[in-house]
């Protein structure tokens, strides 16, 4: 029998059982469409998350109080530590290459407008955090170093505290209240979006010397961004600080240091484990339904080989060998897997496709869409190798009866 | 010029444990051109005997020479090709590959025998011609009434030119005017010269064949020639 009988007897035992080729043919379709689109998303957001992180500036050097933590940073837990001080914020600018230096204390807050309330995030810095973060001011005016050394009780608002707490009405000129202090509103932050660290949308922001004294009565910073004039200075950069906070905190031993230095290529590395955590969450749910469309597979192939077993035998009787029955099965296993495998692909593709169009449209995220060509590889190999081992494993059982056993098998 | 010789052939069959011997030491000659029916009740071991005759099953004991040649040394591959070439079947139950067409049926022999296109599909279409299917052939062979779906089964088996013809019990599930017609059928091709084995437990069935061996609890009883065979109309069979 030649190959091209033996493909067109598998050609017409996949067409001749339509929902039988149809179900297995969805079981691949499933599974490689799941793995598909949550490897798709498990990078998507991980460039999406470290494209972030960069652009916050590789020449930024991020200094935080406390012991340098071996897991993910955990924001509340360094909020009460005291060791970041006023004199550390002030020698810093006086280091080689540093080009500013920005201080931030941060806590929430509930902040009122007459009658009406917000509850968010009122953040104390210099004029310098604007540039930073690549803050615009849409109405009004940032604030300035004079507001910062006068202690101005000025407050920039988020877009979303302008809604809540004025509506309509301009906020510009009118006083806030946060904790009983009045706060002039002098501008009004451009709308940012969803995706940043911090959400400047609803936010307030203020001289650190008003938010420090009147709001929150401490006198330590939460975080400070050391920007260095180059990137090649940083590294250097980063041991001058060291020295630095060493001197100014009396420490000797490194081990006992009360404060840790962040650069972006740290950043990066901890965002990375947390996506690559999270993908293989994902991965574990999509092996799942890969698994579940498997077993669709294997008891499509099972049940159908079963059925086939009189053709086996009937085939034989008129002069098959065991090779042409095999062929056959081999040849239609893979023809339903591989017509699965690249419907699967190209679903998957669609639906990731579709899922970044959707982020952008509805939650104006920029979701990157990656076409996953790892779990492309991944669900075709395994479906097929699913439909091989299913289709082939039993046709090869039936082929070595004896025909008319193979023909009476109930 | 004996075909097929059998010496002693017996076939025991285990299932679950137990031993059903169907077939004990059955001693008989087919010669080229022969029309030989067995007969026999019900579970005598009929199917048996003509499954080992046909290499659809391996025996137990004995000897067994085709044309000549001890068969019981062949591999899988010599009898695959065997079944191919040299003999074919009808089935009291057909057999047939209900979705495909009536065409590709007859045609699966020669595919297997390896012959290509176009010279298979008029070999296959000209067979079905000779059992009277010429319109029937694009139908789906499920779709066919019993008598056609066994003239399509009877010129699946013709259609390699083989040396022996096997029917097992193949008017069994047919009403008698069919029956007949494939009775009829298979007397012409015998004319023709054709050698064919049929299993039947009718004894009008067969009447219509020349030779008759009777065979009683898996051994043969008797072996004679017909006295009164019984010709089926010629009209039966349209040519
Ligand atoms: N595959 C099998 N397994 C076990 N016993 C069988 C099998 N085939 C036939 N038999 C038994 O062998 C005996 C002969 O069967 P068979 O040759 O089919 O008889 P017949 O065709 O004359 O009715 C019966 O008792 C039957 O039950
Ligand atoms: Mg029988």
């Amino acid at each position: 029998m030649t190959f091209r009988d033996r493909l067109t007897s598998a050609i017409e035992g996949v067409s001749v059982h339509k929902s039988r080729s149809a179900l297995t043919v969805l079981g691949v379709v499933i599974g490689i469409t799941a793995i598909m689109v949550v490897l798709s998303v498990g990078s998507g957001a991980e460039q999406l998350i470290v494209g972030e992180i960069q652009s916050f500036g590789p020449r930024n050097v991020f200094l935080l109080p406390g012991q340098q933590p071996s897991g993910p940073i955990d924001a509340g837990g360094t909020l009460s530590n005291d060791s970041l001080t006023l004199r550390d914020y002030e020698d810093l600018q006086n280091l080689p290459h540093v080009a500013s230096v920005v201080p931030y204390v941060f806590t929430n807050v509930t902040s009122s407008f007459e009658s009406e309330t917000y509850g968010g995030l009122i953040m104390g810095s210099t004029a310098g955090l604007f540039d930073v973060f690549a803050l615009s001011v849409s109405e009004g005016r940032a604030f300035d170093d004079i507001d910062v050394s006068s202690q101005a009780a000025v407050a920039v608002i988020g877009q979303e505290v302008k809604e809540e707490l004025f509506g309509f009405e301009n906020p510009l000129g009118e006083k806030i209240k946060v904790k009983n202090i009045p706060l002039t509103v002098i501008g009004v932050i451009e709308k940012k979006g969803q995706g940043s660290f911090v959400s400047f949308d609803s936010a307030i922001l203020s001289p650190y010397t008003v938010v420090q004294q009147s709001i929150m009565g401490i006198r330590y910073f939460h975080r400070m961004t050391i920007e260095s004039d180059s990137v090649s200075a940083v590294p250097g950069l980063v041991q001058d600080i060291e020295t630095l906070m060493r001197d100014n905190h009396n420490i000797d031993d490194p081990e006992k240091d009360d404060f840790f230095i962040q650069t972006q290529d740290d950043l990066v590395a901890s965002v990375t484990m947390i996506t690559d955590i999270v993908t293989a969450l994902l991965f574990l749910v999509a092996a799942i339904s890969l698994l579940v469309g498997g077993v669709g597979i294997m008891n499509v192939m099972f049940v159908s080989v079963t059925e086939r077993t009189k053709e086996i035998g009937l085939r034989k009787a008129l002069g098959a060998t065991r090779d042409d029955i095999l062929y056959q099965f081999l040849y239609e296993a893979l023809l339903l897997t591989g017509g699965g495998g690249i419907v699967g692909v190209i679903m998957g593709a669609a639906l990731s496709f579709l899922a970044s169009l959707a982020l952008k449209a509805f939650a104006d995220i920029s979701f990157p869409f990656i076409f996953s060509i790892s779990g492309a590889v991944l669900g075709v190999v395994i479906s097929i190798s699913i439909g091989l081992f299913f289709g082939v494993f039993p046709a090869r059982q039936a082929a070595q009866k004896s025909p008319i056993e193979a023909i009476k098998y109930e | 010029m004996s075909l097929i010789t059998v010496n002693n052939l017996s076939k025991v069959y285990t299932t679950n444990g137990v031993e059903t011997h169907a077939l004990r030491g059955a001693t008989l000659t087919i010669n080229k051109g022969e029309f030989v029916s067995i007969v026999g009740p019900s579970g005598s071991g009929k199917s048996t005997l003509m499954q080992l005759l046909g290499f659809l099953d391996r025996p137990s004991g004995g000897e067994y020479l085709f044309e000549g040649k001890d068969v019981n040394g062949f591999s899988d591959e010599e009898l695959a090709h065997i079944r191919n070439k040299k003999v074919g079947f009808i089935f009291q139950t057909f057999n047939l590959l209900p979705r495909l067409t009536v065409l590709k049926n007859v045609t699966l022999p020669l595919i297997y025998a390896g012959i290509g296109e176009p010279q298979r599909t008029q070999q296959a279409q000209k067979t079905i011609d000779d059992v009277g299917l010429t319109d029937r052939s694009t139908y789906e062979a499920g779709k066919l009434s019993g008598g056609q779906k066994q003239r399509v089964a009877i010129a699946r088996a013709l259609v390699n030119s083989p040396s022996i013809i096997f029917a097992d019990e193949p008017t069994g599930n047919l009403d008698s005017k069919s029956g007949e017609i494939i009775l009829g059928i298979l007397q012409e091709l015998h004319k023709k010269g054709n050698t064919i084995v049929i299993v039947t437990h009718e004894s009008f069935v067969a009447d219509a064949a020349e030779r008759k061996i009777h065979i009683m609890d898996g051994m043969i009883t008797s072996d004679e020639k017909v006295t009164k065979r019984r010709m089926v109309g010629e009209e039966a069979f349209q040519k």
